[in-house]
């Protein structure tokens, strides 16, 4: 779309205040168009870092919207204000001393127990998750659920706005994730040679030996690599 | 919403040639192919939108004219407002940037026992790495070795990378996964625990870790806790906007602005890390971008003003797959991962013209050709171009399913505009990616500044003229803990003298002497995309 098109506008209220805009634009372009230089509330413009979270509702609607500003599409008459921020809990922890246990998350968010089950929270996602689902698995310690439901989030705090019980799900959410990973972390046998090697110097002289090569001499190695490569995955 | 009436019918040419094409792909090029096509297609090679540097430490050296602007204006500090008496924070060690680099960086310092301080322009983890899909390289695999990982890396490169930065970015990577992995970043495993790999363009073996398509995600979230676990002094929404020197030619720290209240604040440090990242949201020569909000080269712009000398500050990645439909996503990455997986990249008529995984810059040009000189570019309705990317071939090879699991983010945001790439092909175009030079370095993260160091994208050297793909998460954390390290350890020895802003005043002085003036001033912050800008313009095509 150029400047130059003819463009058709529609109505939208940002904080309650009417702009016209055109349509077919995502609620960030149309937050600029109006006029917004966001510093708050704007962030990768791709949908992954949680800045930009909007809440908006359509005229005549009783109910509240809530999307990403960067990916969600701009409606004509909707109602519209970003919370780029919400003061969360978020407990300090040593990650590498703590017991992986139901007690330790227990200890450290007790809340997690005043779910009340309203499901507000999966209904505020933007990313779709199904954060009552997995706060339920954390009750019952099934982590490895906490962790695959969760894996998408953003980490933009709308649950943690919403819930009336006042968890944080998604600092619940993260505590679990690194436990899990804590426990799958091994270091496989071929692993655990490799880097003894490295540190032992294995590979230095041949290293030491490219760094004073030509481009041509590594093109003849990399060719030769590049026969043997396999599949991509 | 789907795609418009006149891409159907071309994704019918996509849809008629899919079944011979499955098993079949498209001759890799020779290297003097891949050169010759370079030199014609390649943005890197086209003179017109370089610009030569007046004034300071790369004088005469060729620059994307959208980065000469802004090296060559006005400071955007107000250097009569500026009292630096008035010490704002007084620290061991400044980090600049709370990405990967700027946060691996502050890591490690803290673990040494230095006071750090951790100044970004967004909030905490907004970067490019927070939008890395693909994954982070190292070889960890037992055909693999860091000695193919060099030569890859130096061929990818074009043979201009630094050797020394090669060797400790390939010598390290495998402690680099090591190191996330222990702290809970739940990577990609097969059914036996060890590393699901992929192998990116370019590289000759697998060697690329992920965690679905959501890779920077998972590990920001994991550094970013761990930052907040210990309790690492943090200044977010405040952008360093120049760098502060001492009598004795040293960095001493830097002022930011507090992007809130529109206020200086005045930073002591005796190291400081630049963690900047790249110049994405300046658009070199009018292409769209892949890059965070505030990718802004902020970091090249308060280094050059203060004596820091660049490399190859003049190539810049086009990654061959941003999205070119629809275009409120437009620019946004396509991960190499999905070619790897075995989707193929089709012009108009339904057929390849290039290998899969060819190196980014090589299927960058790749495409650029086909689009131009060749005539076969999928017109949208908007006046963009592209060729097609073609993504159900990958359930078709690897089974029902398989697009959804592993690139779970793509699927989510093309769904919202009604395309389903399970059963439809993705509109690409190359998009601004990735900044190849930057800051000089050592293999410490020295630069060419006493006591101011460089770790990732803002610094230059490790990637030489074209970085391979997963080669960047990489850089990022075993540039980003080295520079951790040495400036925490280098701050025993630091006395920093009077601090002073004169360079500044001496680089603004040179400018009027050379005759050049512009009302611009930089380092830039944020890019202005208000009004009429909020529009998608491409100008490149």
């Amino acid at each position: 779309m150029s400047s130059t098109d003819i463009i058709q506008l529609m109505p939208i209220y940002i904080m309650g205040k009417k702009y016209e805009v055109p349509k077919g634009l995502t609620i960030m372009k149309a937050l600029e168009y109006s006029g917004y230089r966001l510093t708050r509330g704007c962030g990768c413009r791709g949908g992954v870092c949680g800045a930009c979270v909007t809440i908006y509702r359509k005229k005549d609607e009783y109910k509240w919207n809530i999307g990403l500003a960067c990916q969600t599409m701009a409606q004509e008459d909707t109602y519209l204000v970003q919370l780029p921020y919400v003061p969360a809990h978020k407990a300090p922890y040593a990650i590498q001393t703590l017991e992986p246990t139901e007690d330790s998350v227990v200890s450290l968010y007790p809340e997690l127990l005043r779910c009340m089950g309203c499901n507000t929270c999966t209904r505020s996602c933007p990313m779709e998750i199904e954060v009552m689902n997995y706060v339920s698995a954390a009750i019952i310690g099934d982590w490895e659920t906490v962790k695959d439901l969760s894996m998408d989030c953003i980490m933009c705090g709308m649950c943690a706005a919403r819930c009336p019980g006042e968890l944080a799900p998604f600092n619940i959410a993260m505590l679990i994730r690194r436990m899990v990973g804590i426990q799958a972390h091994k270091t496989p046998a071929e692993v655990e040679k490799r880097l003894s090697d490295i540190q032992n110097g294995v590979f230095a002289p041949e290293l030491d030996r490219l760094k004073g090569m030509q481009k041509e001499e590594l093109l003849e190695m990399y060719k030769e690599f590049q026969s043997t490569k396999g599949e991509a995955v | 919403m789907s795609y418009p009436q006149i891409m159907q019918l071309s994704i019918k040419n996509a849809e008629q040639t899919r079944s011979k094409r499955l098993n079949s792909s498209f001759p890799e090029l020779t290297v003097d192919q891949k050169a010759k096509l370079l030199e014609q297609y390649h943005p890197d090679f086209n003179q017109k939108v370089k610009r030569k540097l007046h004034l300071g430490s790369n004088i005469g050296d060729p620059v994307p004219k959208e980065l000469a602007v802004l090296i060559e204006a006005q400071s955007r500090l107000n250097l009569e407002r500026i009292d630096l008496d008035q010490i704002d924070y007084k620290t061991d060690i400044l980090v600049v940037g709370g990405g990967g680099a700027g946060l691996s960086a502050a890591l490690t310092a803290k673990k040494t026992g230095a006071n750090v301080l951790l100044a970004t322009k967004l909030r905490m983890a907004d970067s490019n790495t927070i939008m890395a899909e693909g994954g982070i390289g190292a070889s960890t695999g037992r055909e693999d070795s860091p000695v193919i990982h060099y030569v890859d890396t130096l061929i990818g490169g074009r043979g201009t990378n630094v050797p020394e930065l090669v060797e400790a970015l390939v010598t390290e990577a495998p402690f680099i996964v090591e190191w996330l992995s222990s702290m809970g970043v739940n990577f990609d495993r097969l059914p036996d625990g060890s590393y699901f790999t992929h192998r990116p363009g370019g590289h000759s073996r697998r060697r690329s870790h992920s965690i679905k398509d959501l890779t920077g995600l998972e590990i920001m979230r994991v550094l970013g806790d761990e930052v907040r676990n210990l309790g690492i002094d943090m200044l977010e929404f405040c952008p360093a906007v120049e760098l502060i020197l001492d009598d004795k030619g040293q960095c001493a720290g830097a002022v930011l602005q507090n992007l809130d209240t529109d206020t200086p604040v005045v930073v002591q440090a005796k190291t400081t890390i630049l963690a900047t990242g790249g110049m994405g949201r300046l658009h070199p020569l009018g292409f769209p971008t892949s890059n965070h909000y505030g990718a802004t080269a902020d970091g090249l712009v308060m280094g050059y003003r203060a004596g820091a000398k660049m490399i190859y500050a003049e190539s810049v990645q086009f990654h061959p797959t941003g999205t070119a439909w629809p275009e409120q996503v437009l620019g946004l990455l396509i991960s190499e991962a999905v070619r790897a997986q075995g989707a193929q990249v089709l012009n108009a008529e339904g057929n390849m013209f290039a290998a899969s995984l060819e190196t980014r810059d090589a299927l960058a040009a790749a495409i650029i050709r086909e689009c131009s000189d060749r005539g076969k570019s999928v017109q949208t309705p908007t006046g963009m171009i592209g060729t097609w990317l073609d993504t159900p071939l990958i359930d078709m090879i690897h089974g029902p399913g398989t697009f959804k699991h592993r690139f779970a983010g793509i699927y989510a945001r093309f769904k919202e505009y009604g395309i389903d790439p399970v059963h439809e092909p993705i509109l690409v175009y190359p998009t601004q990616h990735y900044q190849n030079g930057g800051l000089a370095i050592n293999p410490f993260g020295e630069t060419t500044i006493p006591n101011l160091y460089a770790a990732g994208e803002v610094s230059g050297g490790v990637h030489g003229q074209n970085r391979l793909g997963s080669n960047s998460l990489l850089d990022i954390f075993v540039f980003g803990r080295r520079a951790g390290k040495h400036a925490a350890e280098k701050v025993q020895s630091v006395s920093t003298g009077k601090l002073t802003l004169a360079h500044i005043r001496r680089y603004e002085a040179e400018l009027r002497e050379k005759g050049i003036s512009s009302d611009v001033v930089s380092p830039m912050i944020l890019p202005d995309y208000r009004f009429e800008k909020a529009l998608t313009s491409i100008q490149h095509v």
